[in-house]
């Protein structure tokens, strides 16, 4: 038991800081530079992607454990993915306009984006590519959302400040994001072989 | 050109590659623009497949435009570039298994590429065959482009070679390889288009502000 719960910590470090989804993985890169210039909204979009991340992971998990390898149909994982998640962030959608309107209200845009995001189909593939297990893969889920919030929140909080700076012409709005980006994924690489898997 | 149709192919075609070019001007499907770039093999054959992707997910949402009922066009799309996107990622596989080693996940991630859906649903779903394939290829053309120019300087300065022939015999920038390296030399490229755009195109400063 002890060595297993000590399993599950290593990956959600393994999965928020050293293998970080932003800075490592390069992925979910639009909605990264597209909601990253206000802390508020850089919050809110963090909250919303990890809850959609887990769930959907868990979700995925089961699809593809108890359906797909079963049937023998695991070369059809990424029509099926793209499916259960774009149905369950719908769902999720209309569900939450309905029971609660003032959470819609503050986190209901985020959901739209989100569908379209790279991180919420590369975790699912992840999984099934590395054969986690039922709670590996929700904790899995969950150090990427929370890798993904850190990356989120430092970049903003960074980019805030930024408005204020004095940046040469062609390198306004993203390039110099790129550039800030760079300097802290250099930070990020100080955080590898704090964890070998 | 022979202009036949009375549609000017060549136009659509470099509107994909300069004009609104995917990754420079768009500021889209960034992800497999740093993932991939670190040598100039693995940027072309990234960029080779999503150009296949492109090219032929148009012609079939071009194709099926009149059987799909408009309500669930979504749906349909998403169907249609999976479906491309697995024939792409088995092919690759298949073909080149030690790159696929290396980015087989940002391959089967070019289905949640939004340049992708955007021009099915901008372009092909609305245009007959030959435009749309014409326009698939100037994007997928754009994003080559912009996938070989990243990893070519990225190789360059960072190992020394290209395609895997050392070029330069001296210390490599080790940092343009690594993760940090990838940004930077995007975000250069980028502020360069900017400026030859500004300069010689005469556009004004127009800073790619839209990131959507």
């Amino acid at each position: 038991m002890g060595s297993e719960f000590t399993k599950l910590f290593e990956l959600i470090i393994s999965a928020s800081l050293i293998n970080n989804f932003v800075f490592t993985r390069f992925l979910g890169l639009c909605i990264f530079f597209g909601v990253s210039k206000k802390m508020e909204t850089a919050v809110g979009m963090s909250i919303t992607f990890t809850a959609v991340m887990m769930i959907s992971a868990a979700i995925s998990w089961v699809v593809f454990n108890g359906i797909m390898i079963p049937l023998d149909i695991t070369f059809l994982k990424i029509i099926v993915f793209i499916g259960v998640v774009a149905g369950f962030v719908q769902a999720a959608d209309t569900i939450m306009r309905k029971v609660s309107p003032g959470l819609y209200y503050k986190l209901g845009i985020y959901l739209a984006l989100i569908s379209t995001n790279c991180i919420i189909l590369a975790v699912p593939l992840i999984n099934a590519g590395e054969k986690y297990s039922f709670i590996q893969s929700l904790a899995f889920a969950f150090g990427s959302g929370l890798g993904f919030a850190l990356a989120l929140v430092i970049m903003a909080s960074i980019r805030e400040k930024l408005e204020l700076a004095d940046v040469p012409i062609p390198f306004r709005g993203l390039p110099i994001a790129f550039i800030v980006a760079g300097l802290v994924a250099l930070a990020f690489t100080g955080f590898s072989g704090l964890i070998t898997l | 050109m022979p202009d036949t149709n009375k549609v000017n192919y060549w136009k659509l075609i470099t509107n994909g590659i300069v004009k609104e070019n995917t990754i420079f001007r768009l500021a889209l499907s960034l992800c497999p623009s740093i993932a991939v770039t670190n040598n100039l093999k693995n940027g072309v054959l990234m960029g080779s497949a999503v150009l296949f992707v492109q090219v032929m997910v148009n012609i079939t949402i071009s194709l099926m435009r009149k059987v799909i009922h408009p309500k669930i066009r979504l749906p349909i799309f998403m169907l249609v570039i999976s479906g491309w996107v697995t024939i792409t990622d088995m092919t690759m596989a298949a073909a080149v298994p030690d790159v696929y080693k290396q980015m087989g996940l940002y391959i089967q991630l070019i289905v949640a590429f939004a340049s992708i859906l955007a021009r099915a649903e901008m372009f092909a779903s609305k245009n007959k065959f030959a435009p749309s394939m014409a326009d698939g290829i100037g994007f997928g053309a754009g994003f080559l482009f912009a996938l070989t120019v990243i990893s070519f300087f990225r190789e360059l300065l960072g190992r020394g070679s290209l395609w895997g022939m050392p070029i330069i015999h001296a210390k490599p920038l080790l940092i343009m390889i690594m993760p940090a390296g990838g940004f930077f030399a995007v975000g250069i490229l980028m502020a360069a288009f900017n400026w030859f755009d500004a300069k010689y195109l005469g556009k004004g400063a127009r800073a790619s502000h839209y990131s959507h």
